[in-house]
């Protein structure tokens, strides 16, 4: 009797599965492939720094009022339900201590990275995707520029500078923020707040959250522009180049803070 | 002669697209390749170009740069005309010291006026109509003065007028850079006017290869079906 196994949903998942794993070794072999190529580049340094400044902007300043917006709000929300209870307690003089460390090395570059990575990642990557599509890659290849060079670089260079100032400016604002919510929800005042501020933070936490940062920063560039590079068939491929590089920016961030967090806090 | 291809093969997937195909071109002609959708013709191009790798074969040059000029024009949108034009010359590290922004302005505005467009460096691609971006593409091909320039059909999607003037800029610009050219085309139109021979193409096979009057006069059952642009003949659609 014949077995046709090719027909059977057990196949099917396995057959699905199979090319999610080749996908998934692809992607990664690209990403590391590209990153390898930008670093050896970096010896024949050839990108314009107009560029370098235009992609500093665009990272940094575009990127600062959402990224503002998400890391106050985040502080604001968990002042307002952590002060009142801390304040019951008798701990009021500590609320601006445990916001501080929050925000610091955590919450200040994880979530500052993922509106990077909503605003510009996406953007990158569907910016070089939509160049890949429309053949202007290809144009570039021929006038005989490296394509990995000229688009790579500016964009990484940009994301490893850039990624430290916008979370160092964010923290400062989620831990103000901290502050304006305290006080308005559960009647701390400000001396109160910033007084404690200071008492768990070292400057190794600042120098984890930059590091950190830079970390996040170059990931981030990297894999959108990697990903936008594999862009293939048309509109739909820059969708799908699109999404592929938030959602691996995403966790490539959520695992190196999971390594940041083992290494210096473990 | 500045191509020349030999038994060149190239497979996708196991599914053979270029079929030891042989041919070349001399200084100053322009080879038409034709056939169907899915003959090969722009595979052909981008193996002369380098953006693919050839599975087998040869494909021997004189030396010097190759450009090519895309089916949509494929300008840099982010970029105007000024810089697309001279990309090569500002991002090339062999090039951009020896120019000056002086010469590059000198170079970009002769390039714009050979291809009609004198004045626009400042405008951008979403500025332009297809038939000037396609001529602004043209004028970014030369731009290094190439040995040979490849053209993949440059006429696509543009009405007849616009296409009798890119005809003419072909033609032109063969006058004027002594390159060897081919042009992958449908048209019967951009045949006639331009070429100086003709190669067709069914399956990644050379089926015909002559002059443009010669295709005309439809002595094969390839030539006949395809000036006719008949669904019955040896090549069949997929």
């Amino acid at each position: 009797m014949k077995i046709y196994y090719k027909a059977t949903y057990t196949y099917k998942l396995y057959k699905m599965l199979e090319a999610e794993i080749r996908d998934f070794v692809s992607t990664l072999g690209e990403i590391m492939t590209y990153g390898i190529e930008v670093l050896k580049g970096l010896k024949n340094f050839n990108t314009s720094f107009k560029e370098i400044i235009y992609q500093c902007s665009r990272f940094g300043v575009s990127s600062l009022p959402i990224t503002l917006s998400i890391v106050g709000m985040t502080s604001i929300i968990i002042a307002m339900q952590v002060a009142g209870e801390m304040v019951k307690q008798g701990g009021g003089n500590f609320v601006g201590m445990l916001m501080a460390i929050l925000t610091v090395r955590e919450e200040g570059a994880i979530m500052a990275g993922f509106a990077i990575i909503s605003m510009i990642g996406s953007s990158l990557a569907s910016e070089i995707a939509t160049m890949k599509v429309t053949e202007q890659i290809d144009a570039i290849k021929v006038l005989k520029v490296n394509p990995v060079q000229y688009l790579f670089t500016p964009r990484i260079i940009a994301g490893t500078v850039m990624m430290p100032m916008v979370v160092i400016v964010a923290s400062l604002f989620g831990i103000l923020g901290g502050a304006v919510a305290s006080n308005v929800t559960s009647g701390l005042t400000y001396k109160a707040y910033f007084d404690s501020v200071w008492f768990g933070l070292s400057m190794r936490d600042l120098n984890v959250s930059i590091l950190k940062s830079i970390s996040f920063g170059f990931a981030i560039s990297l894999i959108s522009c990697s990903c936008g590079m594999g862009a293939k068939d048309g509109a739909k491929g820059v969708g799908i180049a699109t999404t592929k590089a938030v959602v691996w920016s995403f966790v490539a961030i959520v695992i190196l803070d999971l390594i940041f967090a083992a290494v210096y806090f473990y | 002669m500045s191509i020349e291809v030999k038994n060149l093969v190239k497979a996708f997937d196991k599914k053979t697209i270029i079929d030891n195909l042989s041919f070349k071109v001399d200084d100053g002609k322009i080879l038409s390749i034709i056939g169907f959708s899915g003959s090969g013709k722009s595979t052909v191009l981008k193996l002369i170009s380098g953006l693919l790798e050839k599975d087998s074969g040869e494909i021997i040059t004189t030396g010097g740069d190759i450009a090519m000029v895309f089916q949509y024009s494929a300008l840099f949108d982010s970029l105007n005309v000024f810089d697309n034009i001279s990309f090569a010359l500002q991002e090339r590290k062999e090039l951009r010291k020896k120019y000056t922004r002086k010469d590059l302005e000198r170079i970009v505005a002769e390039k714009l006026e050979l291809v009609g467009l004198s004045g626009i460096e400042d405008k951008y691609p979403s500025e332009l109509s297809g038939g000037m971006q396609k001529r602004v593409s043209f004028a970014r091909a030369i731009v290094t003065e190439p040995k040979i320039i490849l053209y993949d059909e440059p006429t696509a999607g543009l009405d007849p007028i616009s296409s009798t003037l890119i005809e003419d800029y072909i033609v032109r610009l063969k006058h004027e850079t002594n390159a060897a050219s081919i042009v992958v085309t449908h048209q019967m139109s951009t045949i006639r006017r331009t070429s100086d021979s003709v190669l067709m193409l069914y399956n990644g096979r050379a089926v015909f290869e002559g002059t443009p009057d010669e295709l005309c006069e439809e002595k094969t059952d390839y030539t006949k079906q395809f000036v006719n642009a008949s669904l019955d003949g040896p090549m069949k659609m997929k």
